[in-house]
């Protein structure tokens, strides 16, 4: 595949060197003319020094074969303006754009920007995992209508511990998928009761996660 | 009318004042303070520290009730961002913007926003300057 990646700091040189890792053709796009010697002595001959919001720039480098184009800089404005000139300019059929402000995830996406990535998203993802008082982790965010995965922790005194799974009242589009308890991980059966400190799996939407946690987390009335 | 500016440069302050004058209703914005030097010492419209580009600002400097918004800061994409905000988040009857680059502006005047570029303007007054003589 040809991938273009706009923005050459560390997403964008790690990025390269992965995708030219696995074999395709790639080529970055930076303005910064120290970042694209440090490439150019890196990676070889795969950055060209120019702005990857200018329609002549993306001309130049042939934007128009490119299967995938990728816009990684700092600036969220400029991330969206670049993929939305590949998009309808050139015609790319997959644009990513990745995202400082997760505020943006809406509008980008309304706006045509196939893929968005937050890098602010995920880091707090990553750190809420490893931090123990959180009752409720995000797993992974789900492709389709926008459903994520999440885990539960279930406390000791939870008012849910001692009822079957299926008596407790779930929000909306919301399933247990796993349990994880001392006895070992199972799809939760018409019996299972969930048990003090053992941790479940489950589907949900982002705004019914608050009910979630009350169903299975909220200690005893 | 209640107009919110965005950026106020040169511009942007002019068509603050402007605006004021003919009796409109204006906020203008810029993430520099110093920028606000620029407004006329008889300003009565509001000047707000906001990053334009940013949802929840918008929605505190009153976007919701705007009946037009001009985005013209010195950034091409910044504008080009807050416009589409204005327009498909917002719903602003009137979002114009200004594109310096000629290019993006005719794509985003092809996607259905409204943008103008000094750069061709400005080409096109001076070359109707020059005339035809000599």
């Amino acid at each position: 595949m040809y991938i273009i990646i706009v923005g050459g700091g560390k997403i964008g040189y790690y990025l390269a060197n992965a995708l030219l890792g696995e074999g395709h053709e790639v080529l970055i796009l930076e303005k910064d003319s120290k970042k694209c010697e440090f490439i150019g002595e890196q990676l070889g001959s795969v950055v060209v020094r120019g702005d990857g919001c200018e329609a002549k720039t993306l001309a130049e480098v042939g934007t128009e074969r490119a299967d995938m184009f990728i816009a990684v800089t700092n600036e969220d404005e400029d991330n969206l303006v670049a993929c939305q000139v590949a998009k309808h300019l050139f015609k790319v059929p997959r644009t990513i754009a990745r995202l400082g402000n997760p505020k943006n995830e809406g509008l980008f996406k309304m706006l045509g920007i196939d893929v968005t990535i937050s890098s602010t998203n995920l880091i707090l993802e990553h750190i809420s995992e490893e931090v123990p008082t959180h009752t409720l982790v995000h797993l992974c965010t789900l492709k389709a209508e926008g459903f994520g995965l999440v885990e539960i922790k279930i406390p000791g005194n939870s008012a849910a511990v001692g009822k079957r799974v299926k008596d407790i009242a779930l929000p909306p589009d919301t399933i247990v998928c796993l349990v994880v308890g001392k006895w070992g991980v199972g799809v939760p059966t018409d019996s299972t009761v969930i048990e003090p400190d053992s941790q479940m799996v489950a589907v949900t939407r982002p705004e019914s996660e608050d009910a979630l946690r009350v169903a299975l987390v909220s200690g005893q009335a | 009318m209640n107009v919110i500016i965005m950026g106020c440069g040169r511009v942007g302050a002019h068509l603050a004042r402007l605006l004021e004058e003919e009796g409109h209703q204006v906020t203008i914005l810029d993430t520099d303070h110093y920028s606000f030097r620029r407004l006329p010492a008889e300003f009565k419209g509001t000047a707000l520290i906001c990053d334009g580009t940013d949802e929840d600002s918008l929605r505190k400097a009153g976007i919701e009730q705007a009946d037009a918004f001009v985005a013209v800061t010195q950034g091409d994409n910044r504008n080009v961002m807050a416009a589409q905000i204005a327009k498909y988040m917002f719903n602003v009857p009137k979002v114009v913007c200004r594109i310096y680059d000629p290019i993006r502006q005719e794509l985003y005047r092809s996607l259905g926003l409204e943008a103008m570029s000094p750069t061709t303007l400005g080409v096109k007054v001076l070359r109707e300057a020059i005339g035809d003589k000599g």
